[in-house]
């Protein structure tokens, strides 16, 4: 199977603090990654160096076997060297982020027709389509028309997923998505994510739900400290920890 | 009494006076609007050598009184020989050219610190996902961060537009006969209070209520996202059913 992303020992540090230390990741089409760590281990981090919305201090990032060629910034860090390729990459892997993120002063449906309009080139008759499309496939269209202001976290973030699957895009990051919701809110965005993999999207889901983590994705990492400390199955992984941090953080997560 | 014969004597010259006040508004407003934009997005920049520039103009700008400002354009640039040389003195000698000029420098300075507030209070997160989606720079600062930060701004930026007409006032000491001078020609003329500055007061309150009217509905149209009943959604039939069941 041809990986369709590949990163590769990617690194980043904060001053004199590293907060990733070097992490290689390759999803093939049609992978469900989660990824799983404490606060403070780097996933957040990690999965953000993926889209360069954190600049990598060094590593490589390529998509369908096209690198994405750098430079350095100010600071050191890595940051791409064509802004348009990076844009090209963004629009194939979008993001769907712990606090929603959905700009304020538009509609639902508006939320989800921006990028196809911009980045696409689509009109607003194409966009508002493809926006009742993916509106009704999550479960939110009756609420088209509303302010984000007015809708439930639960509904925000599933406009949010809409968003990102308007842009028809080849991977899906997930930053903690149902951290920031209620309890019972966190169920009917787990269900959309679910039936997202089912249909075969590749997602890389960085979360603290074990049971998405267990029954859904099909391979699971666990980052401790910056580093990959265990990844495999998750049937495997979750089951029979092999490390003591594994332990103690599974312990901890089922407390 | 009120003296009507005055007053209906006189509507031409208020209705004339008025036209200017508004000219002298729309004018500095607009270029006010169009300049302070730039600015508060210096303002608000990482680099010093961008902000600090813009802060020094508008402390000096909102440290003097208006009245100052007008007097140091009007009575004080053409002491120098090199303002009355150069290309520039047609317009500066031109009394209307010198009130736009301290007009639109004080509502410049006022309306990029009002905007720079708006900016400052940006949710990076909405910044972030329009970055993530891939959209450029600029398709960013035009769909989602002037949007956000002008309605920010809104209601504040309507209440220094109803300053600025009132400032307009001031052109009245450089011989522009805008409301308030006509005001001042009818007392010295008849003596009268109610017919001379009484009117003018009427004609600012007027321009007031239509500004505030304005802006009003300007807040309507563009602050739809904090009022409920837009997002209020029509429930499916059964739905609403059972809610009330």
């Amino acid at each position: 199977m041809t990986a369709m992303l590949d990163a590769t020992d990617i690194r980043k540090s904060f001053g004199n603090h590293e907060v990733l230390r070097g992490i290689s990741l390759s999803a093939a089409k049609g992978d469900v990654i989660s990824m799983i760590g404490s606060s403070g281990s780097g996933k957040s981090t990690f999965l953000r160096c993926l889209n360069f919305l954190e600049h990598p201090t060094a590593g490589q990032i390529s998509l369908g076997g096209q690198a994405l060629s750098c430079k350095r910034d100010r600071n050191g860090d890595q940051t791409v060297a064509d802004p348009a390729q990076l844009r090209a990459f963004r629009a194939r892997v979008t993001m769907v982020f712990q606090q929603f993120n959905l700009w304020a002063h538009m509609t639902a449906r508006e939320n989800v027709m921006l990028g196809p309009m911009r980045v696409h080139g689509l009109s607003r008759t194409e966009a508002g389509e493809r926006a009742d499309h993916y509106l009704a496939r999550v479960g939110v269209a009756h609420r088209q028309d509303a302010y984000p202001g007015f809708l439930s976290g639960g509904e925000q973030q599933r406009v949010a997923i809409a968003r990102a699957l308007a842009m028809e895009p080849e991977l899906m990051l997930f930053d903690e998505p149902t951290s920031a919701l209620d309890p019972e809110l966190v169920g009917e965005v787990l269900r959309v994510m679910r039936s997202l993999a089912e249909e075969g999207r590749t997602m890389i889901v960085v979360t603290h739900e074990m049971n998405f983590a267990r029954d859904v994705a099909n391979r699971v990492i666990f980052l401790d400290q910056g580093v990959i400390a265990e990844q495999g199955d998750p049937k495997d992984v979750l089951r029979k920890p092999q490390t003591e941090r594994l332990q103690g953080f599974l312990a901890a997560q089922a407390a | 009494m009120i003296n009507w014969t005055i007053v209906i004597d006189m509507l031409p010259a208020f209705w004339n006076g008025l036209l200017m006040t508004l000219f002298l508004l729309v004018t500095a407003a607009i270029s006010g609007l169009v300049l302070s934009v730039p600015l508060a997005v210096a303002r608000t920049a990482q680099s010093r050598w961008a902000s600090w520039p813009v802060f020094g103009f508008t402390y000096v700008i909102r440290g003097t009184p208006l009245l100052v400002q007008l007097f140091i354009i009007y009575y004080g640039l053409p002491q120098f020989g090199l303002i009355r040389d150069s290309a520039l003195w047609p317009m500066l000698r031109d009394p209307w050219f010198c009130a736009w000029l301290a007009f639109t420098l004080n509502t410049t300075a006022y309306t990029t610190e009002i905007f720079a507030g708006a900016i400052r209070t940006t949710p990076s997160g909405e910044i972030e996902a329009a970055r993530a989606m891939g959209l450029t720079r600029a398709q960013v600062f035009r769909d989602v961060f002037w949007p956000g930060a002008w309605r920010r701004a809104l209601p504040q930026y309507g209440n220094e537009i109803v300053q600025l007409m009132h400032a307009t006032a001031l052109a009245s000491t450089i011989t522009i006969v805008e409301i308030l001078r006509v005001g001042r020609d009818v007392y010295t003329n008849y003596l009268v209070i109610p017919e001379s500055f009484g009117m003018a007061a009427v004609f600012y309150l007027g321009l007031t209520l239509a500004l505030t009217t304005l802006f009003r509905g300007l807040e309507r149209h563009f602050l739809r996202h904090l009022d409920p009943r837009a997002s209020a959604t029509a429930r499916p039939a059964a739905e609403k059913a059972t809610a009330h069941a």
